[in-house]
């Protein structure tokens, strides 16, 4: 008897000791666990905490455009597809819309593309409003919350300002019919009116494929401090600099152009993602829009971002903790640079990779197909399921009206 | 409105170049039909006939901000109010021209009064400045922080990523004093003080430690062992090759003795290795093997031999490599050796002789061996090991460290199999008889003068026929001058001052024959 307990006592002992001598060891390992505001939530898996309900769009507002311009599949508005086809093969996919909680409406806004290759958003909100009218009038979950339990993915410059000239996104201001729903865009900035309260900001969508195929050993020591390829000036819509980047593309260009810590330039090379590789710091400034895939490249190869541009909200803010991850440079500290870099503790420094090492914070940023657990993808659908149980105040009375279908630019009014 | 006119003026300039093609929205359609865009226009014109007098761009913003009465609607889009001049908004800037481009006025519409409704961020679309600092270029005490930022961030690469276990190394090499001494053994000794890992140095010289050798290992820092072996190293490169592998055995007892634990490798004083080498050899288990270059080179210049060596060079095949063989699954299942028949009766007997100098069938420097197979007892040394005393006695020597094994199947192959040869094998050596400074410096002067075969002294001086006593006096002055005009002639050209020269040949030949 006297024996039996002495074997439960040491075993629990043993236990307490063994679990503090494994989060010790971890401090020796090289990643760390990652946990934002919402927790320790990258490696949740939302199978089974919600069910989406897909709607079945005319294919004019999805396959017959992607026929017409197969590019929209490679370039970085591509989430908006793959999200799509994701969630069409998903265990959260349910065919019973009485018992979905989120309502999924599959529409490629960001495939009309110019020659060059870049989406032309003019007609983006003549379509997003058919889709929507087409929804409202064949099912009647639209009009029971007004669209407040549906969710889009609109991963444009702007998101649902659809445009991009910032100024006309902001005179434009999110299209009115999407107001009460939520919104998945890459853009994010606090305080601005292209990002609603209880969005969800993503990467931008980068092939995985193409950045594994570039991949060196991870022992190749890194030997650049900062790396940047990219424009300074765009001379082609803004000849005098200010506009762009508001300048601060333009500054960084002339503090530290003859810095030799500083590999920057606007010649992109073919060993582009085996630089990012060597080098410790990878700038990630903001040019007409504040996101870019830079942050998602400087992530999946271990490089710390440095990220120029205030007030930017980064992609699924509540579950990786950015600041510990990035370092944040105000534009108006950006001539002070290589001073702030510098004076940042070697110890920080090596924490930040190690997090950046973390396999699960690669994989969150990623858009693989077919889909792994904790992707991009996944990390959407948590996103989701952490807003859910919908609050009762959602579900409008019968014959209540909260939106303004008239509302917007006349040019929208007009049938897409 | 003006505001979205002047705006459509300005996005028309931007969204031609930016996109091709594109429907506008449909309030651009009014604008070029309205007096207040007649007006623009007019004012464009002005601003631009400013700018060509002024010399820089006269952005028409500034009439904007100095004219305009409308404050937008829109929360962040905020305009400076009219009674902000100029000089206001611009001192807030510490600007530069930009050398390229002339220097605009660069306008900060960032205002902090007209904060309009409940949260509005700080952050303004519109023109900005551009930032640059009075200075700047690069400080040097933060490139210097840099660089150690650097080396820490790759310490810690080589922490995590590099080999796990790192294993001392036990570096065994033969020497003795020769004229090549200095020259393969400062080749090696920098090779070892670059290899990261730790280092065990047991050098054993013939003849008996000596001076020189201990100068030179002095100078490398290196954790050394140096040890003396009686007998002096024989001329013959047969004899000298089995003097050295009992000189190895020699140093293998030390191991024994000092029980030292790590990997023992076999760097002969005239190889070169290179550091994939020390990075490869410590995932050795038991006993590895490496690939060796043999650069069996023959030591003749004349032009006889360059006439057979091409026959040779066409039967040849590429420089011959020693080392394990492996099939196609990676295991071994044989050895390249060095086929010395090309070779037979023009190999080189003696040290120094200028012929081809052959290593063995297999040389020992292709071999590393974990310290604990010569260990007398180790904890698991392995059944296939033969002991070191059981093999050989004192004066005995062994072919090659294969001679350990009872059974030779388990020797690892290293550098993918063999096929990466990170080792070369050369013997270049001057004559045993050889005379050259001792530690290199020369002290005394060297007593030999050779004479040089061209200085501006002829050999055999011509007679001059002169007077003797003008000549004397002449001599100094000429002396003194001829002496200057001979050393200027040998810095400056020789084409122009051969008339100098000459003549100061003549005068010198001249004294000499005085003196004489």
């Amino acid at each position: 008897m006297k024996i039996s307990v002495w074997v439960f006592v040491v075993h629990l002992v043993s236990g307490f000791a063994l679990r503090i001598i494994a989060a010790e060891l971890e401090q020796g390992q090289h990643t760390e666990r990652i946990s934002g505001s919402a927790g320790d939530v990258l490696e949740d898996d939302p199978v089974g905490r919600l069910k989406v309900f897909v709607y079945e769009l005319p294919s004019k507002y999805n396959k017959k455009i992607l026929q017409r311009d197969p590019r929209c599949l490679t370039h970085m508005f591509a989430a908006e597809i793959f999200m799509h086809r994701f969630l069409l093969s998903s265990p959260v996919r349910t065919l019973n819309p009485e018992e979905a909680d989120w309502f999924y409406t599959p529409v490629y806004t960001t495939c009309d593309l110019t020659p060059n290759g870049l989406p032309l958003p003019f007609k983006s909100p003549r379509m997003m409003r058919s889709a929507i009218k087409l929804i409202s009038s064949n099912w009647p979950y639209w009009n029971r919350t007004e669209g407040a339990d549906h969710f889009f993915v609109v991963p444009h410059d702007f998101g649902a300002c659809f445009h991009y000239l910032e100024e006309k996104a902001i005179e434009r201001g999110i299209l009115p019919l999407l107001q009460r729903a939520t919104l998945v865009q890459t853009f994010g900035q606090r305080n601005h009116v292209c990002l609603n309260e209880g969005s969800i900001t993503i990467p931008p969508y980068a092939p995985p494929q193409k950045m594994q195929a570039h991949l060196i050993p991870p022992e190749t020591p890194r030997s650049i401090f900062v790396y940047f390829r990219g424009l300074f000036y765009d001379v082609g819509n803004d000849p005098e600099g200010g506009y762009y980047a508001r300048g601060a593309r333009a500054a960084v260009w002339e503090n530290f152009k003859d810095n030799p810590l500083f590999d920057i330039s606007t010649e992109h090379p073919t060993t582009y993602y085996e630089d990012m590789q060597r080098a410790v710091f990878c700038l990630c400034p903001l040019g007409w829009a504040p996101w870019s895939p830079r942050l998602v490249e400087g992530v999946i190869f271990g490089c710390i971002p440095v990220i120029i541009a205030d007030d930017i909200v980064l992609p699924f803010a509540d579950a990786i903790p950015w600041e510990e991850i990035g370092v944040f440079v105000a534009e108006k500290d950006v001539p002070n640079l290589d001073t702030i870099l510098t004076s940042i503790p070697p110890e920080v420094i090596l924490r930040k990779q190690r997090l950046l090492a973390n396999p699960s914070m690669k994989q969150a940023m990623l858009f693989p197909q077919p889909a792994q657990p904790g992707d991009a993808f996944h990390q959407i659908l948590n996103g989701l399921a952490r807003k859910l149980p919908h609050d009762n105040s959602i579900y409008l009375k019968p014959g209540e009206k909260l939106l303004n279908w008239t509302a917007g630019p006349v040019g929208d009014l007009k049938l897409w | 409105m003006k505001l979205p006119a002047l705006q459509q003026n300005c996005n028309n300039r931007r969204s031609n170049s930016f996109r091709a093609t594109g429907p506008l929205d449909s309030s651009a359609d009014g604008a070029f039909k309205s007096p207040a865009a007649l007006f623009w226009l007019v004012l464009h014109g002005l601003c631009c006939l400013i700018s060509l007098v002024l010399g820089f761009r006269f952005s028409r913003l500034i009439f904007f901000l100095l004219f305009s009465t409308t404050t937008t609607t829109t929360n962040l889009y905020t305009a400076a109010p009219i009674l902000r001049t100029t000089a206001d908004i611009a001192e807030t800037l510490t600007f530069q021209t930009p050398p390229s481009s002339p220097s605009p006025l660069n306008l900060d519409t960032q205002s902090n009064q007209t904060s309009l409704s409940n949260s509005s961020s700080h952050v303004v679309v519109g023109r900005h400045g551009i930032r640059i600092r009075p200075w700047p270029h690069p400080n040097p005490s933060e490139v210097m922080t840099a660089h150690r930022i650097i080396e820490r961030v790759q310490k810690e690469q080589r922490l995590q990523y590099g080999i796990k276990n790192r294993k001392t190394l036990i570096v065994i090499t033969p020497t003795y004093v020769r004229t090549f001494q200095t020259l393969h053994l400062t080749g090696l000794i920098h090779s070892l003080m670059l290899v990261p890992y730790d280092l065990v140095w047991i050098v054993v010289e013939a003849g008996g430690t000596s001076n020189e050798t201990a100068d030179l290992l002095a100078k490398s820092g290196l954790r050394t062992i140096h040890i003396g072996f009686d007998n002096r190293m024989p001329i013959a490169w047969e004899d000298r090759h089995r003097m050295e592998a009992r000189m190895r055995l020699h140093a293998l007892r030390i191991v024994r003795e000092q029980r030292l634990d790590g990997i023992v490798m076999f760097a002969d004083d005239s190889n070169m290795h290179s550091m994939e080498l020390f990075d490869e050899i410590q995932s050795v288990k038991w006993i590895g093997a490496v690939s060796i270059g043999i650069l069996a080179h023959s030591g003749n210049s004349d032009e006889s031999s360059l006439l057979s060596q091409k026959v040779e060079d066409e039967e040849n095949l590429p420089v011959p490599i020693q080392g394990p063989a492996c099939n196609s699954s990676g295991q071994l299942v044989g050895w390249h050796t060095f086929n010395s028949l090309p070779y037979v009766g023009k190999s080189a007997t003696n040290i120094g002789d200028r012929a081809t100098v052959l290593p063995r069938k297999l040389e020992w420097a292709g071999f590393v061996l974990n310290s604990k197979l010569i260990w007398k007892e180790a904890e698991d040394k392995p059944e296939w090991v033969q002991d070191l005393d059981t093999l050989a006695g004192d004066g005995d020597e062994l072919e090659s460290p294969l001679a350990f094994l009872k059974d030779t199947s388990f020797v690892e192959p290293l550098g993918s199999c063999g096929r990466k040869v990170m080792l070369w094998w050369l013997r270049v050596e001057a004559r045993a008889d050889s005379k050259f400074p001792l530690g290199w410096i020369i002290d005394p002067p060297l007593e030999i003068t050779v004479p040089a075969k061209r200085t501006p002294w002829p050999d055999a001086p011509p007679e001059l026929p002169s007077n003797e006593k003008t000549n004397d006096i002449q001599e100094h002055t000429e002396q003194r001058r001829a002496k200057t005009r001979v050393s200027r002639s040998r810095h400056g050209s020789r084409s122009k001052r051969k008339h100098e020269s000459k003549i100061a040949d003549s005068q010198l030949s001249g004294r000499h024959t005085e003196e004489k």
